[in-house]
């Protein structure tokens, strides 16, 4: 039964990779590739935090999109990875290549720590500790004075890539660029994989799922490690990229990003993730330019009413796509390429 | 004073800041009991109703009791427009998908709040009376002592209200068995409908109450967030337990003040709800909503 289910996967042309999408994705890394030298440095800044909070978005959809495990502590899990990044520099002054998988393996522990309890059980318990997680972790990021420096931070020295420091934002450009295409990759094999289907057995419905052989606690806590090491992983990265960490970064607003950035991509889809995450990413700054055209042209200052302006827009999209179109913009990218498809044979 | 002394008095301080949270703790659970709504954005409608007060007293110069009454009917609207827009059409949906909504209407009014009134602090006008309060030796705020008053009398109207009246009757039905109450000829559409504007009154009440003994801040409902917490833990099955959940929340953030600094009264509540996951994992009082898997 399991060759013919293989032999099936394989003559469906949604798994195949045929030549024609080879040579997109080819002609997409290209474009990636040759975009710091064709776009102004403004963009590419903004494609550096756009990889950031893809790789942030690909773990909250692990944990919510193809687990059901519900998290409101995201941004403190990615202020983990920030944070023992740059605390593992200064005291320690270890370099990148062992920061940046220690940020991923301390975020990764710790979101277990707190999702160890509830994760037993059925129910909003995790949410629970995962709201405990967002409040207790930036408490320790603000009030553990003697290593984190409290409100003000601590400072990043740039990644040095064996004496070739990454100390703008092309450069970190091509290290963000190589950990989105690994865990996208990644995350795309892991839900083709068994995993992946306990994962979403899981989701469906826990019961069956333990019925039909899923060891679900396992299968729940491996969900949620693998989700808070990609939070970790965005965390290291955001803190090469901003070179510095405070705990302001890290606050309930920025989890409730991230939950927005899963439901407007549309949950449980990897190309999702990446949609969701595009569209967060640029929104805040659209709101930026047009609140400075609509001030200006008004002759009043807009830049205060900003961050509410965003807090209001974040859940207005995550009520809007949760009543409208619980899956999200990948579900309308598919049929917007249906249609195209359809029209043009 | 001797340290004993002092245990009591920031124990009964505690408590009665605990007054709040228990009618905080009742217009949650009153939601939950007709619906199975977790509702995440209770502590933005108390922060709502609270700017509400502000504008009408403040602003327009009406006075505290206008101010009260336009306070009531703006929350009442406002939680009868979130339940028609956005938690109708939910129910039925899967639950975390519903508290994903609640929680994403909060941010709303977070955001709407701090647009229109912006993210300073702001004093209300002084509706409860500093004289502070002897019992004995021991002294209690004034403020404190006076809002838990309220808080407690309007717990009990509302609990009595809620046993003795046809609609809390119906509630109760609803709560008990949906379809069997849809049966039996109970709108149980209008129920929760109901639920919300009990849930608005609470919020509207202990929302201006917290603005009079802290002062009035966007983030002054995140304190819901805290009860909202130590509740689910309590088990949202009895009404009873709930209360006593607002109250423990309310004495051990001021014991917590008493043996660390005060900032880690901030973290306290989620604190124990840790604990009580780690030694207690069905609950404080083993709801039946949890199912072991």
């Amino acid at each position: 039964m399991a060759d013919t289910m293989e032999a099936e996967l394989l003559s469906d042309p949604r798994t195949r990779s045929s030549t024609g999408t080879m040579v997109r994705y080819g002609v997409l890394f290209a474009i990636l590739a040759v975009l710091p030298f064709v776009a102004p440095g403004y963009w590419i800044y903004f494609a550096g935090l756009l990889g950031i909070n893809i790789i942030a978005t690909h773990g909250l959809n692990i944990m919510m999109g193809f687990t059901g495990l519900l998290s409101l502590g995201h941004a403190a899990f990615v202020g983990v990875g920030a944070y023992t990044v740059a605390i593992l520099q200064t005291y320690f002054g270890l370099p990148f290549w062992l920061t940046i998988p220690a940020a991923g393996v301390s975020a990764a522990v710790i979101g277990v720590a707190f999702g160890l309890p509830s994760l037993r059980i059925r129910g909003l318990y995790l949410v629970i500790a995962t709201l405990a997680a967002q409040f207790i972790l930036h408490f320790v990021f603000v009030h553990w004075q003697s290593v984190t420096n409290g409100d003000v931070g601590l400072p990043v020295a740039p990644a040095n890539v064996f004496g070739f420091l990454l100390n703008n934002e092309t450069r970190i450009y091509y290290l963000i660029l190589a950990f989105v295409v690994a865990s996208t990759w990644f995350a795309r094999n892991v839900i083709k994989s068994r995993v992946g289907r306990a994962f979403i057995a899981i989701r469906e419905r826990d019961l069956t799922a333990q019925v039909l052989g899923v060891e679900i606690v396992r299968y729940k806590l491996l969900a949620f490690g693998l989700g808070s090491f990609y939070a970790g992983i965005a965390g290291a990265l955001l803190a090469y990229f901003n070179r510095f960490v405070n705990p302001e970064q890290f606050g309930l607003l920025l989890s409730v990003f991230f939950l927005s950035a899963v439901i407007v991509g549309g949950m449980g889809s990897i190309l999702g993730a990446i949609l969701g995450a595009a569209f967060m990413t640029l929104l805040p700054e659209i709101l930026r330019e047009l609140s400075l055209l609509i001030g200006s042209g008004l002759g009043i200052d807009l830049g205060t009413i900003l961050t509410p302006l965003r807090e209001t827009i974040f859940g207005l999209l995550m009520v809007g796509f949760l009543l409208l179109e619980p899956r999200g913009l990948a579900q309308l990218w598919k049929r917007a390429s249906q249609k195209s498809t359809r029209d043009s044979a | 004073m001797s340290p004993f002394q002092q245990f009591i008095e920031y124990s009964i301080v505690g408590i009665a800041a605990g007054g709040v949270y228990a009618l905080i703790a009742l217009g949650i659970v009153v939601i939950f009991k007709a619906s199975r709504t977790f509702n995440f954005a209770m502590g933005e409608m108390m922060m709502l109703s609270a700017y509400f007060f502000y504008a009408a007293s403040v602003t327009f110069a009406l006075g505290p009791v206008i101010g009260m009454i336009v306070a009531l009917i703006g929350s009442v609207a406002i939680a009868l427009l979130i339940e028609r827009v956005a938690i109708r059409p939910m129910l039925g949906r899967p639950f975390i998908a519903v508290v994903m909504v609640t929680f994403g209407i909060g941010s709303i009014i977070r955001g709407i709040v701090g647009m229109v009134w912006g993210p300073n602090e702001m004093q209300i006008p002084g509706i409860l009376s500093r004289t502070p309060i002897m019992l004995g030796d021991i002294f209690v705020p004034g403020k404190t002592a006076r809002a838990f008053a309220i808080a407690v009398v309007i717990v009990v109207v509302l609990i009595a209200y809620l046993r003795y009246s046809r609609a809390g009757v119906a509630l109760r039905a609803a709560a008990a068995d949906t379809i069997t109450a849809y049966s039996m000829g109970i709108d149980v559409r209008r129920i929760i409908a109901f639920t919300w504007i009990v849930a608005a009154v609470t919020g509207c009440i202990s929302g201006v109450l917290m603005a009079n003994v802290n002062t009035l801040t966007p983030h002054l409902g995140l304190v819901a967030l805290n009860v909202l917490a130590v509740v689910i833990l309590g088990g949202m099955a009895s009404i009873g337990g709930v209360l006593v959940a607002g109250f423990i929340i309310g004495w051990l953030e001021a014991i917590t003040g008493l043996f660390l600094p005060t900032e880690f009264r901030e973290i306290t509540p989620y604190v124990l709800a840790l604990v009580v996951l780690l030694v207690r994992p069905n609950g404080l009082f083993g709801s039946r909503e949890v199912e072991r898997i």
